[in-house]
């Protein structure tokens, strides 16, 4: 320090920034914004657990130590293990068709037509929009009397029909799956239609001369060319169908009665509408431990922080 | 095969391309037709049944109720939100970034903690911040939604921007360290002009998410900083009897989002798949 300080001295009006030392100029600059991922990195993991060992409910403010019964309860409690059942049906069921759905799409907009730019500028739309905006629109179109959903299908009936989308509990799993893979598709197909644009032609020209079939191709040398964008994009939605919510919220907000409660809705209920404070942090905790375990190995696995 | 019928069957394709890639369009863009259209209609004709595809006139009334009853406002507290937001993450991301990049501050287990912040569940921190909002009186705050988002924001700005700044050549910065210059004057000079592109369209992307996001919204406001997609599900009830209000405040906040996105096509791709996808 004394050493900075001789400088300020020395240095005068030539080097006024010299106030703040170089040396440690690469911690001054990470400093903001390592205390504000602190704020919602660390404070929540440390908060959860403390709450998470007391017993408040909205009833009683009983900040006395509860030992593990709250994570006890985690295990008998069967709307929680269906609600990540749900969380898990949707994406499993949504991540594949997003992808499989977008491939297509990037292999039919991939050579050259005229007017491509504007499909795919207005296809992409979807994924723009606010994910609760696209429940409420999804919302209108599966109204079943004034939404055009309805009446189309009616002209294929040959007779009006009636659905109830949202209340019917077989068709409330299609309608939010149909709004999620309308928004994210075009996701997926813009970024695979990113990578398959940088494929090396020369390679695939040379495979097809070789009399190599289009299946061949793709699985030999387009798709080990595009995996490491694919596995990033696969990612981004795997982690963003986790942690659905804004979607379900405005579609169904998690019904009929539990039947589309996914784990951010049911850990909202149990936040916010049943102020379960306690027990609500031992959720949180769960998840922070689930997901920080997938997403550090995946982020490792694919060499993302490099 | 001869020529001719090559360029038949190059026609038919084309032809098959193009049937396919409208289906695509019907799908993919009709719902946003639908949405914007209800917005333009009259009550007679958003209940009539069967549906009206199309109105004989566009009117604008239901606009005009939003800005009369001031639900309105609640675009303008996304705006400020998102806007203010954007500019603190900005800088001090990119100050962040620049350090990860040029002196590899805290090595590799920084960069996958602070990436792994970006995809943690939002359901997860939201309730113990939540807590501490209430303790602190943040609740209903401009100031407490903005420490939120730019929190939330940063890993994605850090992200970004250490992408950019590695594409920005070190001789540039090296020279102006021989000219005297200070390390934060280099930061401020060199690399910051030198990004701008890139902080631009980063900026854009952090500015949409903040714009966008609603679970946040949904817990931390009450009345005074209500933002439009908190305000979008207000109109959500039993009867919902306000499709035209949710059909207009939807617009309102999706028409921006649109236009400033069509105007970033080139960066489109390198936005949304996190850096993933250069160029």
């Amino acid at each position: 320090m004394t050493s900075a300080s001789h400088a300020d001295n020395s240095g005068g009006a030539h080097h006024p920034s010299r106030r703040m030392p170089d040396h440690n100029f690469r911690y001054w600059i990470i400093a903001p914004s390592v205390f504000l991922l602190l704020l919602i990195g660390l404070f929540p993991l440390i908060y959860s657990l403390v709450v998470s060992f007391q017993q408040i409910t909205m009833t009683d403010y009983d900040t006395s130590f509860a030992g593990l019964t709250n994570y006890a309860q985690l295990f008998d409690d069967a709307r929680l293990w269906q609600s990540i059942a749900h969380t898990l049906i949707i994406t499993i069921i949504a991540l594949p068709i997003e992808l499989v759905f977008g491939l297509a799409m990037a292999h039919l907009f991939l050579e050259r037509m005229p007017g491509r730019q504007i499909f795919i500028s207005l296809i992409v739309l979807p994924t723009v929009i606010s994910p609760v905006v696209a429940g409420a629109t999804w919302r209108l179109l599966f109204d079943q009397r004034y939404g055009p959903i309805n009446q189309v299908i009616g002209w294929f009936a040959g007779h009006d029909v009636i659905m109830l989308w949202n209340i019917t509990p077989h068709l409330v799993y299609p309608a939010i799956l149909i709004c999620e893979v309308w928004q994210w598709t075009p996701f997926m197909f813009l970024i695979l239609l990113a990578a398959l644009s940088n494929v090396d032609k020369s390679l695939t020209e040379a495979a097809e001369l070789d009399g190599a079939g289009f299946w061949r191709i793709f699985f030999k040398i387009v798709l080990p060319a595009i995996w490491p964008v694919m596995a990033i994009a696969i990612l981004i939605r795997g982690v963003d169908l986790f942690r659905i919510f804004d979607v379900i919220w405005a579609l169904t907000s998690g019904g009929p009665g539990t039947m589309t409660e996914t784990i951010s809705i049911y850990t909202y209920v149990q936040g916010f509408q049943q102020f379960e404070s306690s027990y609500t942090a031992a959720i949180a905790f769960l998840i922070v431990g689930l997901m920080s375990v997938v997403v550090i190995w995946a982020i490792r696995r694919m060499g993302l922080a490099k | 095969m001869t020529n001719l019928s090559v360029a038949a069957t190059r026609r038919w394709k084309l032809a098959g391309r193009y049937g396919l890639a409208s289906l695509l369009l019907v799908f993919f863009v009709f719902p946003i037709y639908w949405l914007f259209i209800i917005s333009l209609k009259t009550p007679d004709e958003i209940f009539h049944f069967p549906p009206i595809w199309y109105p004989k006139s566009l009117q604008f009334a239901n606009y005009a109720v939003l800005f009369k009853d001031g639900d309105a406002v609640s675009v303008l507290n996304s705006l400020i939100l998102a806007g203010v937001s954007t500019v603190i993450a900005m800088i001090f991301g990119t100050m962040c970034a620049y350090s990860l990049v040029r002196f590899k501050t805290g090595g590799e287990d920084f960069a996958v903690w602070v990436i792994s912040q970006r995809l943690m569940p939002p359901i997860a921190i939201i309730f113990p911040i939540f807590l501490l909002y209430v303790y602190l009186g943040w609740v209903d705050s401009y100031g407490g939604l903005i420490v939120l988002y730019t929190a939330f924001n940063l890993p994605y700005v850090i992200w970004m921007m250490r992408g950019y700044i590695e594409d920005i050549p070190l001789e540039l910065e090296e020279s102006a360290l021989v000219d005297g210059c200070s390390r934060w004057a280099v930061l401020w000079k060199v690399v910051f002009p030198m990004a701008r592109t890139g902080l631009f369209a980063t900026a854009v992307f952090t500015f949409v998410f903040a714009w966008n996001e609603f679970i946040f919204a949904l817990v931390l406001t009450r009345t005074e900083v209500v933002t439009y997609t908190v305000q979008v599900t207000h109109y959500f009830g039993g009867q919902s009897n306000f499709w035209a209000k949710i059909a207009a405040m939807s617009a309102l906040g999706t028409v921006p989002v649109f236009i400033t996105v069509s105007l970033l096509q080139r960066f489109l791709v390198r936005g949304i798949s996190m850096g993933a996808v250069k160029g």
